[in-house]
């Protein structure tokens, strides 16, 4: 045991002779661990809150009973099926407007609420007298409240002006809900004595097959453990999960090298240790030991540094996961103990797995053994070999994943693999074109800088290959941002072609501000807007009124359409659907869609397929009247206003006037698009941080490889320098050569970057969004992040190059004494 | 059936809680339930029962059941118990209201015993729907798929026939409940006092039904044949503040005679009894609460709990001296608010089974 100490003692005086090793040892760990538990946090906030919604009141972590139609039923059948034995409980749903906000309105019976309906909230301390009997509760998350600008216990306006049942906060659940007793629920909505769905509990007795007591009127739908807001939102949090895993492996990069170089240094020390009976095995204990301890306070500070790194980015995600699929997150972050545990354990096993090598080396490290020859050459060609094959089997598995794949993971595989490839190949790639240069050199001190650079590259080329992954992901994720940037302004000008949007407060009022809006001289054209929420396949379907319209006409964002596309809709027998729903049900243009509708299923031929970016649900679009008539019961409140651009002003500012209506309800194109833009903005700034952080620690890998190396290579400078090359001819010479690769290893990057780019848009896009977005190339942007790259490197060369500078004569006479 | 319409008014309250939004409400919301009576119609000596209305429900009043229990045999002679329970409480004074906004909430409690098993199972609902609810006139008491219905031939003053439903996990029975003899009143006309101060019920009930059926447990369907008892009993504010809870007996005596005992345990420990003695022809007598004598033998520990499940009954005016042992000592109604509830036998100077229940333990 004492031997034991002695041992580490002397083991880690190597690092208070060497803060600068400590430092970037403890960077890489940290960086590693930080980014990595960082989006952790961030996936397991967003997880957490999608368990709370699909475990509020009959999500779908719940069997449940639907009706076939995908509409309400007649609530009947909830007693007969109670009667027959079913261990069913009521829920109603719609949407409510306060404070010109549309939220969810859930109503739910508490009573035959099954208790196993997940984390089900508390009514708390108001009693189930208060909740159930009128004018009783309404049930809202602190998020909701703070959103509505509202106090606990005030009663909101609904939509007829009439006072809604008083506000209680209810901390456990999902924002955007409001939670009311089903019967209260049943006049707000007015939809006496109709249901949306039957939670089903779990079964006490026997019951008979559904059909024997509700016919063919209900279907079941099996309890599910994934959620619908988890299928959606996948690739989000893969594609966090994928830049956390590529900062922890740069970040590894960086201990590899730094263990490496103290292992090269500590060489004569744990070899003189060995001659004074150290057992091997001991050392190796102990060297574990050292790296284990070391691991754990770096794996510590980088929790806490990823803690923050999430905490930072939360607001971002958030705001992401909304735009993007309608999820709430909360902007506080919560930890579980897991996250703890989980973080320091990857910090530890990362370590020891980037000491592979250097531990094995240790334990058979020969007693007596003196410096050997470095037949480097033979050793570095084999390797190449080898990995050159490597890269191969994952260029196939590529191939593979793309031919044979049909998934988002499947997607995220060919990503994975085509960089793995590349990174892998990347050493034979500079070989030959260093092996070219060298060929070609005539001076000796040219054939000898592309000699020197090839047998550097075992030692770089770690350190290049994170630079590699770090600028492909840079360029393949910039281009699909940009790409997608380019095509959401066009098709967002599309979409919001009225120059003036209104929403009224209701049908009466929508009527008054029509009639109003007609005497109007500079209205060129009023455009009615409805919007009808149904099911297709299972899944929900929002149906849009288009009036026939030459704004439309003109601007509706058509990727496919037949001939005469808008007067085919004028009948209302056709429908044209977005690019996701078509995808998701293979629609193309000709196909039969069967849509319920309030009095039937609507029949509809598809004559169009519009894109409909940044929308989660499937969506198909008919002609207004036709709409209106087959779902009468919908609210006509909205409206867009064809206007002269100078008059937009004073219109909105005479309509809010006239009508009391506020800045939510009455709004310019200009200002609609500005907002969109500044979401679908904040929707990509967590991407840009992540991008900028693992360009960041590859840089860092590189600076600490560049540092290992420096030291390790005098053995080859120090002849050039006894045989007349200055001490700074020979570091611009260092410069040149840690430039040059880089440079090398840019060009490489910047194709592959397209690839990642194509990948991104063609393959995980379509299968994450359900769009697939134009590939654009934008040379700007390459070239701005080709002189990053380049940067980053003379940075990360400027340390060791001015040492080289600077390095003393004794330091470089000492190398022929020496020997190491 | 005092007692367990004591235990199970507050086990009503608490369950309906529990199921829809855990315990913290129970403190909360209905910890003053006990005090008073507001708004709620009061429980007075003399009043005149009327058959079949009284059957039906009494929504003006806060609280009320229909109890039945059964000590039964298959052909081998083994012994079972089977329960049906359908309470009523109103969350609300007033006239009931219609659809969901209707005050009354329902709670079904069902068990069957055997010796080697107990099962049970509990099921709750909204009045106003459907869901469930009691008929006076064809009698038909349901809740869910559970239900205690009238049949064609139904005598009002009897009660019977009557056939009685009930399932649960891995449990479910039918039974036919046959009478000829008519209800008995309890305590004074009717009038059933808990304590000697005001607290009171209006309690009567059938002890005379001949039961016929079929219980299934797992899956393995008895014939059975036996004897069973209903109790009918509302009232707004029965408890009184220092009762902790009570024992409740109904004996089936193998000379024909019935016997109704309960004692309400009070915290001064000046326990308040009562019973009714009913004698093979139906006519029944009022016991004293100083001629009632019930003392704990041996004690069953059921999960933290120490429940006296053997008891030695005295009533000396009739020479009752009796040794009542359960079938299943752990016959433990885990509901939302747990109780012990169960068939017996006994023995001494007269012998016969019978049910116990007991609360607050």
């Amino acid at each position: 045991m004492k031997r034991a100490l002695w041992t580490l003692a002397v083991l880690l005086s190597h690092w208070r002779r060497h803060p600068m090793q400590l430092a970037t040892l403890l960077i890489g760990l940290i960086s590693a661990t930080a980014l990595w538990s960082g989006v952790q946090a961030l996936n397991q906030q967003a997880r957490t809150s999608y368990d709370r919604a699909a475990a509020t009141f009959g999500g779908t972590r719940t069997a449940m009973l639907v009706a076939r139609n995908g509409l309400s039923f007649p609530q009947e059948l909830f007693v007969e099926l109670r009667r027959a034995g079913w261990p069913v409980s009521p829920v109603l749903e719609g949407r409510i407007q306060i404070e010109g906000r549309s939220l969810r309105l859930l109503g739910i019976e508490p009573v035959t609420l099954p208790a196993e309906v997940g984390n089900a909230p508390t009514v708390g301390k108001a009693s189930l007298q208060t909740f159930m009997t009128p004018p009783g509760e309404m049930l809202v998350a602190p998020e909701t409240l703070s959103d509505l600008k509202l106090a606990e216990g005030t009663r909101p306006q609904g939509d007829g002006g009439a006072p809604l049942p008083p506000l209680r906060m209810q901390p456990n659940l999902v924002p955007g809900v409001l939670v009311v007793d089903i019967g209260i629920a049943q006049s707000l909505l007015k939809m006496p004595d109709q249901l949306s769905r039957l939670l089903i509990g779990k079964a006490t007795g026997r019951h008979p097959p559904l059909e024997s007591v509700a016919g063919d009127k209900l279907r079941l739908i099996e309890a599910d453990a994934e959620t619908d807001l988890e299928r959606l939102t996948d690739s989000f949090h893969l594609n966090l999960t994928a830049f956390g895993l590529l900062s922890f492996f740069v970040g590894l990069f960086i201990v590899n090298s730094a263990i490496g170089l103290a292992f090269e240094q500590r060489l004569p020390t744990l070899r003189t240790l060995r001659a004074c009976g150290v057992s091997a095995r001991m050392l190796n204990i102990v060297l574990v030991l050292e790296l284990v301890s070391l691991a754990l306070v770096a794996g510590l500070i980088g929790l806490v540094c990823g803690y923050f790194i999430a905490g930072a980015l939360l607001p971002d995600v958030a705001a992401s996961l909304r735009g993007l699929y309608g999820a709430q997150i909360p902007g506080h972050l919560t930890l579980k103990p897991q996250w703890w545990i989980a973080g320091i354990a990857i910090s530890i096993l990362g370590a020891l797995a980037a000491a592979a090598a250097s531990l094995t080396k240790a334990l058979r490290l020969p007693l007596l053994a003196t410096a050997q020859p470095f037949a480097w050459q033979q050793a570095q060609r084999r390797w190449l070999t080898y990995q050159s094959a490597l890269a191969l089997v994952a260029f196939a598995a590529a191939g593979g994943f793309l031919w044979f794949g049909d998934s988002l993971i499947s997607g995220f595989a060919v990503l994975a693999a085509i960089m793995l490839g590349a990174a892998l190949i990347l050493p034979m790639f500079l070989e030959i074109v260093l092996s070219l240069g060298q060929r070609y050199a005539r001076a000796p001190l040219g054939i000898w800088f592309w000699a020197d650079s090839r047998q550097q590259l075992s030692g770089l080329s770690l350190a290049l290959m994170a630079l590699l992954l770090a600028l492909a992901v840079n360029v393949g994720v910039s281009t699909m941002v940009e790409s997608f940037s380019r095509t959401f302004l066009v098709w967002l000008d599309g979409r919001l072609a009225a120059e003036v949007y209104v929403n009224a407060a209701n049908d009466a009022q929508a009527h008054e501000i029509k009639a109003w809006l007609r005497e109007r001289p500079e209205v060129e054209a009023i455009l009615p807007g409805g919007r009808a929420d149904t099911q297709l396949a299972g899944a929900p379907l929002e149906v849009l009124g288009l009036p026939d319209h030459a704004t439309y006409r003109d601007n509706w964002p058509l990727l496919q359409s037949t001939a005469d596309v808008w007067v085919k809709l004028r009948p209302g027998d056709t429908a044209l659907v977005s690019e996701q729903l078509a995808r998701r049900l293979h629609l193309s243009l000709g196909d039969r869609i069967e849509v319920p509708a309030s009095g039937g299923n609507w029949t509809l031929n598809v004559v169009g397929i519009y894109a409909d970016y940044g929308n989660p649900k499937s969506q198909i679009a008919v002609n207004f009247a036709a709409l209106t008539r087959r779902f009468p019961e919908i609210p006509l409140t909205r409206m867009g206003l064809r206007v002269a651009p100078p008059k937009i002003p004073a219109l909105i500012s005479a309509l809010q006037e006239k009508f009391g209506l506020d800045n939510r309800n009455v709004a310019d194109q200009a200002t609609m698009k500005a907002e969109s833009t500044r979401i679908f903005n904040r929707t990509f700034s967590v991407t840009a941080a992540l991008n900028a952080f693992t360009l960041g620690v590859a840089g860092v890998a590189l600076l600490t490889s560049l540092l290992t190396l420096a030291n390790s290579r005098l053995p080859q400078l120090a002849p050039l320098w006894a045989i007349g090359v200055t001490r700074r001819r020979l570091a611009a010479i260092e410069l040149l050569k840690t430039t040059s690769v880089a440079l090398i290893t840019t060009i490489f990057a910047l194709p592959l970057g397209l690839l990642v780019a194509w990948c991104l848009l063609a393959i995980v896009n379509v299968k994450a969004f359900g769009w697939r977005l134009p590939f654009h190339v934008f040379p700007l942007q390459l070239l701005w992040l080709t002189g990053v790259a380049m940067a980053a490197a003379v940075a990360a060369s400027a340390l060791p190059v001015i040492r080289l500078a600077r390095m003393q004569p004794t330091s470089l006479i000492r190398i022929f004494a020496n020997e190491r | 059936m005092s007692g367990s319409g004591l235990i199970t008014r507050r086990c009503f309250i608490g369950g309906t809680l529990l199921a829809g939004f855990g315990g913290e409400a129970l403190a909360q919301g209905f910890a003053g339930l006990g005090d008073s009576a507001d708004g709620f119609a009061p429980v007075v000596p003399g009043r005149t029962f009327a058959f079949p209305a009284d059957h039906g429900p009494h929504p003006e009043f806060r609280i009320e059941w229909w109890y039945v229990t059964a000590n039964l045999t298959d052909v081998s002679g083994a012994a079972y118990g089977a329960q049906w329970t359908l309470f009523r409480q109103a969350i609300a004074p007033g006239g009931p209201r219609e659809g969901w906004a209707n005050q009354q909430i329902w709670m079904g409690h069902a068990a069957v015993t055997r010796d080697d098993t107990h099962r049970f199972s509990q099921t709750f609902a909204r009045g106003g729907v459907g869901q469930a609810g009691v008929e006076a006139k064809p009698f038909h008491a349901w809740i869910d798929a559970w239900e205690m219905r009238a049949l064609d031939s139904v005598n009002d003053d009897n009660i019977a026939p009557l056939e009685l439903k009930a399932s649960g996990a891995e449990f479910s029975y039918t039974l036919r409940l046959d009478a000829d003899r008519p209800l008995v009143l309890q305590g004074e006309g009717g009038y059933s006092r808990k304590s000697l101060r005001e607290q009171a019920s209006y309690y009567y009930s059938q002890p005379h039904y001949a039961a016929t059926g079929i219980l299934t447990i797992d899956d393995r369907p008895i014939d059975v044949t036996g004897m069973a008892w209903l109790d009918r009993e509302w009232s707004s504010q029965p408890l009184a503040a220092d009762q902790s809870g009570w024992d409740w007996l109904s004996l089936h005596f193998n000379a024909g005679d019935k016997l109704m005992l309960y004692r309400m345990r009070q915290t001064d420990g000046q326990h308040y009894g009562s019973g009714k003695w009913i004698a093979p022809d139906g006519t029944a007598e009022q016991l004293a609460s100083a001629d009632i004598a019930m003392t704990p033998l041996a004690f069953t520990e059921i999960g933290a709990r120490k429940i006296p499940t053997t008891w030695r009954v005295e009533v000396p005016s009739r020479a009752l001296k009796i040794e009542c042992t359960p079938l299943n000592p752990q016959s433990w109604m885990g509901t939302s608010f747990p109780y012990w509830e169960g068939p017996i036998r006994f023995a001494g100077s007269h012998t016969g089974v019978g049910y116990l229940e007991m609360t607050g333990y």
